[in-house]
């Protein structure tokens, strides 16, 4: 899977390009996947990016373009269970996924912990970046099982950039987000 | 209710909500029906003049519905981007401007300049025919470096302003200060860049176009901090279409720093373009359009000069600047290095007198307008850097001088026009000693030293001027508007309230900050208000948010309001209680009387204003709405230390950010929790400035720091967490008694860092961005190394 880390080698997709997609009748692939638990299908352009799809095609715009080049974070979404940046893959090549978006996070309107740790600890001030920075820190207490002091959390959160906070209240939130994921297992994906 | 809502309550924010959830609406999230794509033809030279401009090829590719050129601009009379403070020169000429057309008129003068625009009926089909316009250039020699762009025989940008020199400006009294250097005992001399910056909002800037033919009117959607400001600049002087026909929406705005004040070319364009094509029309920057044509910050280069006595006591001050403006003149541009900075220059120290020459100059880079402090870090770089290198020479202990030459009592009218009204210096400097463990910062040095690192400490006891108001006074400076605010008030019959505030919010949390002054006063919980901001439809007027002001003149402008609603309120109550009206008090939500054992609470009242059966109209009008303008009667003074503290590994140039102590006095503060927020992305913007970040331009005027690849912003894992704290003595030219937060952390880090730095390294020779190569460098040049080799 896509790693959110820029330093990281990006390695091919779950789903590689273009796998199983049907094409249109119009020669437009025909993609279908699973957004935020809703079975979703459209015959798109085949250079349509997964995060334009989400925008675009499915209204979901709480995935945001901050660099669209792979480096800022702000379009960080899970596919399959894991953080990728959605600005950088093709919609084509998550034919059958699972995908999750900042929308598909709270489960019965319920916020999910982390949203809620980043709430209680100001974690966040404009909000653009915000959605990509929950998606990560998420994916982050998933890879690592919790387990994360703070040199950890600012390692991990490598790949999202914040101008507003300084990072601070986002550190806070992200350690008090993974220890309440920890106390309610509450299974993320 | 009040005691956990009020006023310096540590609220959770009511905009969180829909920005943990995605449902945050910020102008990319915006669609309209029938909408078109706009993208721009930018300059790849930095100067260059234009032979033609083919569109043939392009208006063939698919999709493409217009390309719109400058002669189009100009053929429709659209007016020019206007810089909005006049400044003089020395000699009294008012400054020296070229024109700055939305798109350009036969030259380009940077690279992303605006040369066309393509509209096409989407984006892709749009980036397809802007690679099809085919524009012929003839290159011109650049003036690119702020060092030698007034020289004779560099390329001239504009005609308009010989020698690229837009003002000579100065301030304060020469022949003082000349003498006073002539007496001094020492003086201390220092050479310094502040290194040019770009904003990096992380929402890039953004506009729709809408023009409705049906009544004649255009609505604009845009990413900006005051959307009253751009609409009166693109109905007075761009001429768009008059105010009442211009409505202009900032919705939810991702970040601003100061970069989304200005009116900018694209907005411009988007609005005529839409009624050129009959369409909406969109467009959104890519993050390389944000590095090239954003307004850019700083980029200056100072001589500055410190005058001592025998007692240890400064005398003088005297600093010449040379300030880029870019290509053009930004909206703001002007005042920046001139009165947003050399009045700074006295800092938070009694200074006899001070002097200090600025030129304005234009350069084939992009323009140059405030950014996160904007003129107030630089003056406080000049000031905290020649402080510490003078005490440095002296032998004095760093916290120990600038404690000797503090200012002691206010007001204190310094030689370059402030009169600080309140402050008490010395007890954020003792705070932050105590915090910082200056005490014992000899053995940790010791420590760092056994381990083979370096290991210094830097102060900055910064000043600024904020609020940017009282409007008479930068009336007379040079502003083209008033720096007042408004707010209305607007109670509805079941006592919930709506608050419109020309204050505008992009991060700052004014739907929390502006709703829990209005709660506590009104005495009606917090989830009974709301505030409304960022769309001239609803909000009359305002001049929105920039100069750390929305809370002392933004909440002021509601506090008097409010005022005006309990007095309204008041007598309704009377007339419902049937007791005189001046016997009614108003005391947490409850109106009562002397006269009567019966109360009201303030949602009875509200109802009892609306309905009106207690009172004729000829006593008293229906209703509960109200509104103000607040104008201060002075800028407001946000002061305090910061303490720094680095190790440096010798062997790899990283200089590691081992604790940072910040004490300021914001005066009273309705929002702690915000109020630390807002110090800690301070203080990393600054810190990127010491450590990171540096716009860099080659010389043939290419912008090699373009992206996040080449351009270094902070990230989690380059900047520690904070150690931050408060003082308060109250602003005396506000009813709350608020000196503004906004900008004070990107005021006070980059002295604190290089300050702390040159400690480390024992000498003073190192510029900013401080990056592990250039203090690799550094070290090599520390008198410990050359001794030891």
């Amino acid at each position: 899977m896509f790693s959110i880390f820029g330093k990281r080698a990006a390695s091919v997709p779950a789903a590689a390009p273009g796998a199983g997609v049907q094409q249109g009748g119009s020669g437009s692939p025909h993609v279908s996947m699973t957004v935020n638990g809703k079975a979703v299908t459209a015959d798109i352009d085949p250079r349509t990016l997964l995060v334009h799809f989400l925008r675009d095609h499915l209204r979901l715009t709480g995935t945001h373009v901050g660099c669209d080049t792979s480096q800022c974070g702000a379009c960080v979404v899970h596919v399959d269970g894991l953080a990728v940046k959605s600005c950088t893959v093709l919609a084509a090549s998550c034919d059958g996924s699972k995908v999750t978006t900042i929308e598909g996070l709270a489960k019965d309107g319920t916020l999910h912990p982390m949203q809620e740790a980043f709430r209680q600890n100001h974690g966040l001030q404009c909000g653009f970046c915000t959605p990509g920075m929950i998606m990560a820190a998420v994916d982050l207490v998933n890879r690592t099982g919790g387990k994360l002091d703070e040199h950890a959390i600012r390692e991990g959160l490598e790949g999202n950039l914040c101008r507003c906070t300084g990072y601070h209240n986002i550190v806070a939130a992200v350690r008090e987000g993974a220890a309440n994921m920890g106390s309610v297992r509450q299974a993320a994906e | 209710m009040a005691a956990a809502t009020g006023i310096g309550a540590p609220v959770r924010r009511k905009e969180d909500q829909r920005f943990i959830t995605g449902k945050g609406q910020y102008t990319d999230d915006i669609n309209r029906p029938g909408q078109t794509w706009a993208v721009f033809v930018r300059s790849p030279h930095a100067h260059a003049a234009i032979k033609s401009i083919d569109t043939a090829a392009a208006l063939k590719s698919p999709g493409c519905l217009a390309v719109l050129t400058g002669a189009d601009i100009a053929k429709d009379k659209v007016g020019n981007l206007i810089c909005g403070w006049m400044i003089h020169s020395k000699d009294g000429s008012p400054m020296k401007a070229g024109a700055h057309p939305a798109l350009a008129q036969g030259k380009v003068r940077y690279v992303g300049d605006h040369v066309a625009v393509v509209i096409a009926e989407t984006l892709a089909e749009a980036r397809d025919a802007a690679e099809q316009v085919r524009v012929a250039y003839d290159a011109l020699p650049a003036a690119v470096d702020l060092a030698t762009a007034q020289a004779a025989g560099q390329p001239q940008i504009h005609a308009e302003a010989p020698n690229n020199t837009v003002y000579q400006w100065h301030l304060g009294d020469k022949d003082k200060v000349d003498a006073a250097f002539v007496a001094a005992k020492h003086v201390t001399r220092i050479e310094l860049t502040n290194n040019r910056l770009i904003p990096n909002a992380i929402e890039p800037r953004a506009a729709i176009g809408d023009y409705d033919s049906g009544q004649d009117s255009f609505t604009l959607w845009t990413t900006s901090q005051n959307p009253h400001v751009a609409r009166l600049v693109l109905a007075a002087f761009i001429g768009i279409a008059p105010e009442h026909k211009l409505r202009v929406i900032a919705p939810d705005v991702g970040g601003g720093f100061g970069s989304k004040i200005f009116i900018y070319a694209e907005e411009t364009v988007c609005l005529w373009a839409s009624r050129k094509v009959g369409r909406p029309v969109k467009w959104v920057a890519d993050r390389t359009e944000s590095f090239l044509a954003d307004a850019h910050g700083r980029d200056h280069v100072t001589t500055a000069e410190l005058a001592v006595d025998a007692g240890g006591k400064i005398t003088a001050l005297r600093a010449k600047t040379k300030a880029n403006l870019g290509g053009y003149l930004s909206t703001f541009a002007s005042s920046v290095p001139t009165y947003l900075y050399a009045p700074l220059l006295s800092g938070q120290y009694d200074i006899g007198a001070i002097y200090c020459e600025v030129d304005g100059v234009y350069t084939n880079t992009a323009p140059v307008d405030a950014y996160r402090g904007a003129g107030r870090p630089e003056a406080t770089f000049v000031v905290e850097r020649l402080v510490e290198v003078a005490a440095r020479q002296l032998g004095k202990d760093p916290a120990e001088f600038r404690r000797q030459n503090f200012i002691r009592s206010f007001p204190h009218v310094t030689p370059v026009i402030m009169t600080y009204d309140a402050g008490d210096y010395e007890a954020c400097l003792n705070k932050a000693l105590e915090m910082a463990d200056y005490k014992t910062i000899g053995a940790r040095k010791a420590e760092s030293a056994r381990q083979g690192m370096k290991r210094g400490i830097g102060f900055s006891a910064y000043i600024e001027a904020c609020g940017i108001a009282p409007s008479a006074a930068v009336g007379s400076l040079g502003a083209g508007v008033g720096l007042w605010e408004s707010a209305e008030v607007r109670v509805n019959p079941t006592g919930s309230v709506e608050v419109l505030t020309g204050s505008h919010s992009h991060g700052q949390g004014h739907e929390t900050t502006f709703a829990q002054l209005t709660s506590q006063r009104l005495g009606i919980p917090i989830e009974q208000v709301t505030v409304v901001h960022g769309d001239t439809d609803k909000v009359q007027f305002g001049m929105g948010t920039y100069g750390s002001r929305s809370g002392a003149v933004g909440m002021s402008a509601i506090y008097y309001a409010i005022d005006k609603v309990i007095v309204k309120a008041k007598k309704v109550a009377g007339f419902v209680l049937e007791v005189p009206e001046p016997t009614v008090d108003f005391k947490d939500g409850i109106f009562s009387s002397s006269a009567t054992n019966k109360t009201l609470t303030f949602p009875e009242v509200a109802l009892q204003a609306y309905i009106a059966h207690k009172f004729t109209g000829a006593q008293l009008e229906p209703g509960l709405k109200e509104g103000a303008f607040f104008d201060p009667t002075n800028f407001t003074f946000p002061s305090g230390v910061h303490i720094c503290e680095v190790e440096i590994d010798p062997e790899t140039g990283t200089t590691r950010i081992d604790r940072w102590t910040a004490v300021d006095d914001f005066g009273s503060l309705i929002n702690p929790m915000i109020v630390e927020g807002q110090v800690h992305g301070g203080i990393v913007q600054g810190v990127g400035q010491a450590l990171l970040e540096g716009a860099v331009y080659n010389k043939e005027g290419q912008l090699v720091t373009a992206s996040y690849m080449d351009y270094c912003m902070p990230r989690a894992g380059d900047v520690p967490s904070f150690n931050v704290a408060m003082t308060n003595t109250p602003c005396p030219s506000n009813p709350l008694g608020i000196k503004g937060c906004g900008e004070a952390g990107a005021i006070a880090a980059p002295a604190a860092v290089i300050n702390a730095i040159t400690d480390a390294l024992g000498h003073e020779n190192i510029a900013m961005p401080a990056t592990p190569q250039a203090v690799w460098r550094a070290v090599a040049k520390s008198p410990t190394k050359m001794a030891a080799e």
